[in-house]
């Protein structure tokens, strides 16, 4: 059952239109990602969900609520996280958990959550000296403390080394794990296909496709491209006769193959047949990355 | 602890952690008043002040000027970084209400505010001898209004003011006027005439008066009552009008 609906959402900023009929659905439980260039109108739309926002235009139903006129129930049971984060320099962080905590009627337990962040060895550090990946990771927690039914994470992991960025991606799962519906925005194809059940493209106010990962992989037909270096003399014309070659270049001592279909198969097998031995065989195949260029590239 | 009090004590957790703020407001209108005591001729009483002394006269001022320094250089710059820094946004997304902090920085404002007074009256009560307000509802009247008044411009300044930097240096800029007219230069009693006449309608001016008056055990006129309030209801309006969240 769907627990964010979002129907034609219209919403302009003076001249500039920013969402332009925006439609989605969440299921619950799920981790749904929303993608798309800067200025699309990914953080207008969540906070349009979040009622931080009030429409121009269509509806917007979170766990069956209007966000602006069920904004006191909604504020209880949807916990978010803006892209910039945001406490007073002089606050502690276990402060601003306990502080946070306080709001909510039936909070998480903060010190849990501080140790879940990484933080418990912050608890006493102000906002203002905690560096830029504690104090996303602090803004992540604030979030969650709320026990949410629903979080919406803006940019989650921007600004985070690897590791960090690996922690928190364990940590959201954990969180979806206990049936909390997230909701991603984010810049990272790397995250959304880790992450996500579902990724919403959003170029330009409009959402050009929602589908799983894989299946917006699939969507784009895009080439493989095969790299190795023929340890024993290869004539190029046997591999440009298959039919599933469609360029063979060299590049130094680097033979470049492009193609379609089951082009790994056709081209070893050329190879075993002549006894090339290939040496540094790499294939390059097509990810999130060449999905997300080839659909936001297509509508801009 | 939750709500309105957990916010009001996290303010106020937050504002002891400025030193340079907490001197000013707190530390700093005591020392006045034990500074110039300290000077053998401020004690004298004068024929030019109606039989007080310069002390006398500057009890009150003090007082206003713990009073300008929290409304129009803590509070100000405080809400402008909580606008400008997205945190009143970040608070828009929980189910308390962005207002709620504006209500608990104004309460602490209020609460060191008295602690001030408290402390000022008291270094010039047993330091010096000064007497205690005889006229304690109407001094409460005036200081009362007299906050409020001058929170109303500090609310309007950090309203309108488009970054904290440039709430800070409006405050700043607005503290020297508003204190001359208080008489914290040249006290009102020896102020000229035309002078004290532009004083009489300034918020502190008006401030300092009654308090003066509620100190000799006299009900503050309602001349400076009435300043006081038109101060607060004119500030107030605008600053309710303008005030963003965002």
């Amino acid at each position: 059952m769907p627990v964010i609906e979002v129907d034609n959402l219209r919403k302009r900023y003076g001249e500039r239109v920013a969402v332009d009929g925006v439609s989605f659905s969440v299921e619950g439980g799920e981790i749904f990602g929303i993608v798309g260039p800067n200025g699309a109108g990914k953080t207008t739309t969540v906070e349009c969900v979040e009622g931080l926002r009030t429409p121009d235009g269509g509806s917007i139903r979170v766990l069956g609520l209007d966000p602006r006129r069920d904004a006191v129930e909604l504020r209880r049971r949807v916990g978010a996280q803006l892209q910039e984060s945001a406490l007073p320099d002089r606050m502690k962080a276990g402060e601003a958990l306990d502080l946070y905590a306080s709001f909510y009627p039936g909070p998480a337990d903060p010190g849990r959550l501080l140790e879940d962040v990484g933080l418990t060895a912050h608890r006493d550090t102000r906002f203002g000296r905690l560096s830029g990946g504690q104090k996303q990771r602090l803004s992540i927690a604030l979030a969650l403390v709320g026990s949410p039914e629903i979080a919406v994470l803006d940019e989650l992991t921007t600004g985070l080394d690897p590791n960090a960025r690996r922690d928190t991606w364990d940590l959201i799962e954990r969180v979806r794990e206990h049936g909390v519906t997230v909701v991603l925005v984010t810049h990272s194809m790397e995250e959304a296909e880790r992450l996500c059940d579902r990724v919403a493209v959003i170029v330009a106010g409009r959402v050009v496709a929602v589908d799983t990962p894989a299946g917006l992989v699939a969507r784009v037909d895009a080439e493989q491209r095969i790299r190795f270096r023929p340890l024993s003399p290869l004539d190029d014309g046997l591999l440009t006769a298959l039919p599933e070659v469609r360029s063979v270049t060299r590049s130094g001592l680097q033979v470049v193959v492009t193609g379609t279909g089951n082009l790994l198969h056709a081209v070893t097998s050329v190879l075993a047949r002549h006894q090339v031995v290939a040496g540094d065989l790499r294939i390059d195949q097509a990810s999130l990355d060449d999905a997300y260029v080839a659909l936001t590239g297509r509508s801009e | 602890m939750t709500g309105l009090p957990r916010l009001t004590l996290m303010e106020l957790r937050l504002f002891l952690r400025e030193p340079l703020a907490v001197f000013f407001a707190v530390v700093f209108p005591a020392l006045l008043v034990g500074i110039l005591g300290s000077v053998p001729g401020f004690r004298q009483p004068l024929p030019s002040l109606g039989g007080q002394r310069v002390i006398d006269q500057y009890v009150p001022i003090a007082v206003t000027f713990a009073i300008v320094m929290l409304a129009l250089s803590v509070a100000p710059s405080a809400l402008a970084a909580y606008r400008e820094r997205g945190i009143l946004r970040r608070l828009a997304t929980t189910p308390v209400r962005p207002a709620a902090l504006l209500a608990a920085q104004l309460a602490m404002s209020l609460a060191t505010a008295i602690f001030t007074v408290l402390l000022v009256l008291g270094v010039g009560r047993l330091a010096f001898g000064v007497g205690l307000p005889r006229q304690p509802i109407g001094y409460a009247l005036g200081f009362v209004l007299a906050a409020a008044a001058m929170f109303a411009i500090g609310l309007l300044l950090a309203a309108m003011a488009p970054s904290t930097r440039s709430a800070q240096g409006l405050g700043s800029l607005l503290i020297f006027p508003v204190m001359f007219f208080a008489g914290l230069w040249v006290p009102r009693a020896v102020m000229p005439e035309v002078l004290r006449r532009v004083s009489d309608f300034t918020p502190l001016g008006a401030g300092a008066q009654a308090l003066q008056d509620a100190t000799g055990g006299a009900w503050p006129q309602p001349l400076h009552l009435a300043v006081m309030a038109a101060y607060l209801a004119v500030f107030g309006l605008l600053a309710a009008r303008t005030f963003r969240w965002q």
